[in-house]
């Protein structure tokens, strides 16, 4: 992955649970639909499989494909937006998500990059995934949600 | 409990003013954070170490160069605790006007 200012961020949370059931929550999609806001992914989460996020009406969001899984531990996505032309001209991003044990918790990392374009589809996401990881930490932690739509 | 570490890395301007570089030009290197910042390596150096801390900023080594992400989470969570509940549109409708009003200053 190319180092271009802008193009590429990183997230990081901790989260009180094991490596297996924060791998579960990344990968089920039941379980994905009800932290990110209705969204519906589809995919079987193996190495080379396709892999797609529809909008709750429907619509297809974004495409790509698994390039590497290794679970509990490390997923790796090929990312295109597919639903707003100027984000989808630049193309794939990769969506790297790391797992690691951390005391009493889990340390996820996402670090989501774009090679090409302005970095459109990387800001476009930025504001998206701080929500979707805290929303994610406090179903898991606590049972409940922090927000139960996206603003 | 986490909080107190995020306010506490907060607290500072110049960790506040590493932060804000980082939003302008994510994953920088040390040395492209101390060029444009009126600090010493050594100065950023210990601010870069709570803000680690605090997890407000995560870096990633690529080669031989660790570059330096502003971590939005900690933030955002602080947001939604406080914010998140009262109707955020207006909020940001209100931050928009006073931009607007602050910029058309003489």
């Amino acid at each position: 992955m190319t180092t271009t200012p802008g193009s590429s961020y990183v997230y990081v949370t901790y989260i009180r649970t094991t490596q297996e059931r924060l791998w579960d929550a990344l990968t089920t999609p039941e379980f994905i639909r009800q932290y990110w806001f209705g969204v519906t992914i589809t995919s079987d989460f193996r190495k080379g499989s396709p892999w797609k996020l529809e909008l709750p009406d429907g619509t297809l969001g974004d495409s790509g494909q698994i390039l590497e899984s290794d679970p509990p531990r490390r997923l790796v996505i090929k990312w295109r937006n597919e639903w707003k032309p100027e984000l989808k001209d630049e193309g794939y991003s990769r969506c790297v998500m790391e797992l690691e044990p951390s005391g009493e918790a889990v340390k996820l990392t996402i670090t989501h990059g774009i090679e090409s374009g302005q970095g459109k589809f990387i800001e476009a996401v930025s504001g998206g995934w701080p929500k979707v990881l805290s929303n994610l930490k406090s179903l898991l932690e606590s049972g409940k949600l922090a927000l139960t739509a996206a603003y | 409990m986490h909080d107190d570490a995020v306010f506490r890395a907060l607290a500072d301007p110049s960790r506040r003013r590493l932060l804000d570089s980082l939003h302008r030009s994510n994953g920088q290197t040390l040395t492209a954070l101390c060029h444009g910042l009126d600090m010493t390596r050594q100065a950023v150096t210990k601010h870069l170490g709570i803000l680690e801390q605090a997890n407000l900023v995560a870096t990633r080594r690529e080669g031989r160069e660790k570059l330096h992400f502003i971590n939005p989470v900690p933030i955002n969570e602080i947001a939604e605790r406080w914010i998140g509940k009262f109707q955020r549109r207006q909020l940001s409708a209100l931050s928009a006007l006073k931009k607007t009003l602050e910029e058309k200053r003489p």
